[in-house]
């Protein structure tokens, strides 16, 4: 401790250490003294932009939306089962050469699947996250609680959401790679879909999962809006409008290719 | 009328709580819900046991204070505060569950009293103006668009009672933050502070351990003063509209 400067600077960081706990105990024994009730103890506020709830709703919005428009041009895509073999794997081989020879192969296709896939990552953490904060904020449960007003796509989108997630797992690996397709892999996308939908438990899994996402998207339509603040009173009737048209168009195109192999009209 | 009454007792914020069961004798249909509780408790004063603790102030439906949930429904099956709450909404020989409000934002004192002091400290957060004192301004000095004081009115209706938090099944303040940050975003004079006090707000209200809001709309259903989910998507709109305009989350 010979150097009068390390002196001065650990005197400074202890002088000011000393005066900034000297000053919560003594705010906190003001505290004490004033007030009668129990007080819950202030939690540090973490800072930054994503911690904020509902900036953690507009990351879910925004890549709900850029899922919803692409889930528009892939039901859109699959109706070319109805052309037949040629059409659809030709539609299959167009979207892994859109852009070509400017660009090499695949590469739209794979701008496509980047952006897919960070928008589903984000989607989760930001549903995670935020369930994770609700389970926070109830600890003790009702004994008895009724419904008021939620509806069945509201009070299901968690779970609903967990259970898409391994459907597109499931998904791609069927269709997309074929590792669990009946036809197997090195097959042409027109055989998978063939070979998945001959088989009536794989049938009833997609179905079923399509019905969820069309509840997925009653709700999630009508909440981006809400969340990105363009509803309001005037506009409620229509976003609602608007939220059970999309969801019914997207669930119902999904389910025409299945349940028409199923039935035998597509063969 | 005879009633049960399941009540939630629990002596402090630390013990454990249960609910446990009465018998309430000769309640006049004509009684609010909180006199049939005030004959309850004056039936177990008399009779040496400890009355059950619920807040209670103006019991004209204007304080906010009272805040019960009845069968599962915050305030009972009326939109209106407890205090209005009459018995004439139940029969004879009902059994009623009554809680408290459960949220982590919100912990039980007693019984069926929690601690709402959550919420003044989201208000202390941006829930004001600042203004210089003195004489009162002209009144037409300042003028505001019918429409925008109609829905700040509306907003400022607003009673803090906390229904909208007990009832979100995420446990979620955005109805309460919601209508404070439309209230004063609408009007002019809360324009300066505007994009600070909804960062600020929504971070406090964050910080204290209330959930996320999903639309979902329990809260518009049960709220007494019938506050819209539409001051929640002003809410979400002055809140990105600020982090667009560079101001810095509240931390």
């Amino acid at each position: 401790m010979g150097n009068p400067q390390v002196r001065v600077a650990l005197h400074e960081v202890c002088h000011h250490r000393f005066t900034w706990v000297s000053r919560v105990s003594w705010a906190y024994r003001g505290a004490v003294a004033t007030v009668t009730t129990q007080q819950a103890p202030q939690k540090a506020r973490k800072p930054g932009k994503f911690s904020n709830s509902v900036v953690k709703k507009a990351v879910m919005a925004v890549t709900g939306i850029i899922m919803i428009l692409y889930l528009i041009a892939h039901m859109i895509g699959n109706l070319h089962a109805f052309q037949g073999a040629d059409s659809f794997n030709g539609y299959s081989h167009w979207i892994r050469t859109i852009g070509e020879p400017a660009v090499p192969e695949q590469t739209t296709l794979w701008i496509i699947r980047v952006v897919l896939l960070v928008s589903v990552v984000a989607h989760f953490w930001a549903a995670i996250s935020l369930w994770r904060q609700a389970r926070r904020a109830r600890p003790v449960p009702y004994v008895t609680k009724k419904r008021v007003q939620q509806s069945f796509a509201s009070r299901t989108v968690r779970w609903g959401g967990l259970i898409l997630a391994l459907f597109i797992i499931w998904h791609i690996l069927d269709l997309t790679f074929g590792v669990v397709n009946p036809a197997g892999t090195g097959t042409t996308p027109y055989d998978r879909l063939i070979a998945s939908f001959s088989n009536i438990p794989i049938t009833l899994f997609y179905v079923v999962s399509m019905i969820l996402l069309g509840l997925h998207l009653r709700h999630g339509i009508f909440a981006a809006t809400q969340t990105l603040g363009q509803t309001n009173k005037r506009r409620e009737r229509a976003v609602n409008g608007i939220a059970y048209v999309v969801s019914t168009l997207i669930t119902v195109g999904f389910i025409l290719v299945p349940l028409s192999i199923a039935f035998g009209l597509i063969d | 009328m005879n009633l049960t009454l399941k009540i939630w007792r629990q002596v402090g914020p630390a013990t454990k709580g249960k609910m446990v069961s009465y018998h309430v004798t000769d309640v006049s249909p004509d009684m609010s819900f909180l006199e049939m509780l005030d004959v309850l408790n004056e039936k177990l004063i008399l009779d040496g046991d400890d009355p059950v603790a619920f807040d209670h102030d103006c019991r004209e439906g204007i304080c906010g204070s009272c805040g019960l949930m009845i069968d599962g429904v915050a305030h009972g099956p009326e939109q209106a505060t407890v205090c209005q709450l009459h018995m004439r909404s139940f029969s004879d020989g009902d059994v009623i569950d009554i809680e408290p409000w459960r949220s982590g934002g919100f912990p039980v004192v007693k019984d069926l009293v929690v601690d709402r002091s959550a919420f003044d400290r989201i208000i202390s957060a941006g829930g004001f103006i600042s203004a210089p004192t003195g004489t009162a301004p002209e009144a037409h000095a300042t003028p505001v668009p019918k429409k925008d004081s109609d829905a700040a009115f509306d907003a400022a209706t607003c009673i803090g009672c906390g229904a909208c938090v007990a009832a979100c099944p995420n446990g979620s303040a955005m109805l309460f933050t919601a209508a404070k940050v439309s209230h004063l975003g609408l009007l002019p004079q809360g324009q300066p502070e505007r994009d600070a006090r909804v960062l600020r707000m929504v971070g406090q209200q964050d910080a204290e351990d209330f959930g996320g809001c999903t639309n979902i709309g329990e809260c518009s259903a049960v709220c007494p003063k019938g506050i819209s989910m539409e001051t929640i998507s002003r809410l979400n709109h002055d809140l990105l509209g600020a982090l667009r305009a560079g101001a810095v989350p509240a931390s």
